[in-house]
C-alpha cells in the first residue's frame, strides 16, 4: 500500500514533518518494496486553504493512509471524508513508515 | 473619486488597542456639532465591530451579505478531479469518493462550475455576514459590518460596508487594526487615511507599515499620537523625516482613559476637545484641496 508521509526534505532517514499543510514536500512510500517518489506541496506557500492543498496531493498520489505530526482541521475532515487514515508520527520517515505497517502508530480520531 | 468638499476619511492603525476607535467616533461626535446630521461613522472591522459602544445608535437596518459558493451534485459528478485542480483558493476538493467543499475558503470565483466537464456544480447563496444601519442619538449615520460566527473570509463583508459611503457627507471610516487585506480594503474608500499610534518603539514599527501600505496604496496619511508623553520621541523624529503630518497629540491622561471605559467618546466627555478635533478634519481638507490644485 502506498503511505503519504509530511517531509522537509526528500528521503526516508529525514524527519517526520510536524505539519502536512507547510510541509515542503509529501514523500510517498510504497510500503511492499519501501520505493518512495517525493511530490513538492502546493501548500507550503499557500496562505489559506494549504491542509486542503496537501490532502488533495496525498489523494492523488493514491495514499491510503498519511503521517504528519500534526494536522489542521480542513485536512482531517478531507482524510475523513475520503476514508484515508490520517496518523500522528515522528522521527525517521522509515520508521515511522515500518511502525505504523506494524501498527505502532496512533490514528487521529 | 476625490470629494472635494467633504473627503472621505478613514482611521487606521498598525496594531489594535491604539485608540483608534476612539478617535474615530470622537471625530465623527466633533463634526456632528458643527454640521449636525451630516455626519457618517462606518466601522469596517467586520470581525469585531466595537464602535457602537461608543456611539450607542438604533440599528434601524439590517442586509445579509451573500456570496455564491459551489454545491455539487454527487449524482452527476464523476470524481475528475478538475474543480480541484483549477480552483487557485483549495476551496473544493475530491478526495477519492469524497468531493467536499471549504466554503470559508471559497473566493466564490465561479471557475469550479465553469470547468466541470458534466455541470455537477451549481453555485448557490451563503450568508457570510451583516451590514447594519442605524442612527446615534445625537444623529451621526452609523453603519457596521459583521462578519457571521464561524465565518472567516472578512472580504465580502468588510466590501459592503465600505461601500456605504455617502460623498455627500463627511464619512469616517473606522478601519480594522492591522495593515492585511480586510484593512486596505477598508481604507480603499476612502481620499486619506488617519494613522493613530502610540509613542512607543512598537508603535513606531507598526506605524511604519501602516504608512508603507498608504504610500502603496497613493493614499496620502497624516498622524496622531495617542497617549502622548509615554515612550520616546521616536515617532515624532520619524514623521518629521518622511514630511507626514501629525494631526493631533492627545496626551496620556487618566481621565480620558476613565471616559473611554464608561463608553463615552473624547467630545462627549471632554467639550475643549472638540474644536481640536474638527481642526483635524479642515486640516486634512485642506491638504487635500492643495494636492488637488497641484496635481490638476
Ligand atoms: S468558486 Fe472559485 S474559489 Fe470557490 S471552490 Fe469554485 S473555483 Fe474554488
Ligand atoms: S469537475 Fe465536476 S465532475 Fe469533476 S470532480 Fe469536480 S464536480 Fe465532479
Amino acid at each position: 500500500m502506498k503511505i503519504a508521509v509530511a517531509c522537509a526534505d526528500d528521503n526516508l532517514e529525514a524527519a517526520v514533518d510536524a505539519r502536512l499543510g507547510r510541509c515542503a514536500n509529501i514523500v510517498v512510500v510504497e510500503t511492499d518494496t519501501m520505493e518512495f517518489e517525493v511530490r513538492r506541496n502546493p501548500g507550503a506557500l499557500a496562505g489559506t486553504g494549504a491542509g486542503v492543498a496537501a490532502a488533495q496531493l496525498v489523494a492523488d498520489a493514491g495514499a491510503v493512509a498519511v503521517i504528519a505530526g500534526n494536522y489542521g482541521p480542513n485536512s482531517l475532515s478531507a482524510f475523513a471524508a475520503g476514508g484515508i487514515k490520517a496518523y500522528i508520527g515522528a522521527g525517521k520517515i522509515r520508521e515511522a513508515v515500518q511502525a505504523l505497517v506494524d501498527g505502532k502508530l496512533e490514528p487521529v480520531q | 473619486m476625490l470629494h472635494a468638499d467633504r473627503p472621505t476619511v478613514s482611521v487606521a492603525a498598525g496594531k489594535g488597542g491604539t485608540g483608534k476607535t476612539l478617535f474615530a467616533t470622537s471625530l465623527a461626535v466633533a463634526l456632528n456639532e458643527v454640521q449636525p446630521g451630516q455626519v457618517q461613522l462606518i466601522d469596517c472591522d467586520v470581525e469585531e465591530p466595537n464602535a457602537d459602544i461608543l456611539l450607542h445608535p438604533q440599528i434601524a437596518e439590517r442586509e445579509p451579505v451573500k456570496v455564491l459558493v459551489p454545491e455539487v451534485d454527487l449524482d452527476t459528478c464523476t470524481r475528475c478531479g478538475r474543480c480541484a485542480q483549477e480552483c487557485q483558493f483549495s476551496a473544493i476538493a475530491v478526495i477519492r469518493d469524497a468531493v467536499l467543499t471549504f466554503p470559508d475558503l471559497c473566493a466564490a470565483c465561479g471557475v469550479c462550475a465553469y470547468v466541470c466537464p458534466v455541470g455537477a456544480i451549481a453555485e448557490v447563496e451563503r450568508q457570510v455576514g451583516i451590514v447594519e444601519r442605524g442612527m446615534s442619538p445625537e444623529g451621526i449615520h452609523f453603519v457596521q459590518g459583521r462578519l457571521s460566527v464561524g465565518d472567516q473570509r472578512a472580504t465580502p463583508v468588510t466590501k459592503a460596508t465600505a461601500r456605504m459611503v455617502d460623498v455627500n457627507m463627511i464619512s469616517i471610516l473606522d478601519a480594522p487594526p492591522g495593515t492585511a487585506c480586510p484593512m486596505q480594503e477598508s481604507i480603499e474608500s476612502s481620499d486619506y487615511c488617519i494613522l493613530v499610534t502610540e509613542p512607543t518603539p512598537f508603535g513606531l514599527a507598526n506605524l511604519q507599515d501602516a504608512v508603507e501600505t498608504c504610500r502603496r496604496m497613493e493614499l496620502p496619511c497624516g498622524v496622531v499620537i495617542n497617549r502622548d508623553g509615554i515612550g520616546t520621541p521616536g515617532v515624532t523624529d520619524y514623521c518629521t523625516a518622511e514630511g507626514i503630518d501629525i494631526l493631533l497629540r492627545i496626551p496620556q491622561d487618566r481621565s480620558i482613559a476613565e471616559a473611554y471605559a464608561r463608553g463615552e467618546t473624547l467630545a462627549h466627555s471632554f467639550p475643549q476637545w472638540r474644536d481640536e478635533l474638527v481642526d483635524v478634519y479642515d486640516a486634512v481638507c485642506k491638504f487635500l484641496r492643495s494636492e488637488s490644485t497641484l496635481t490638476t
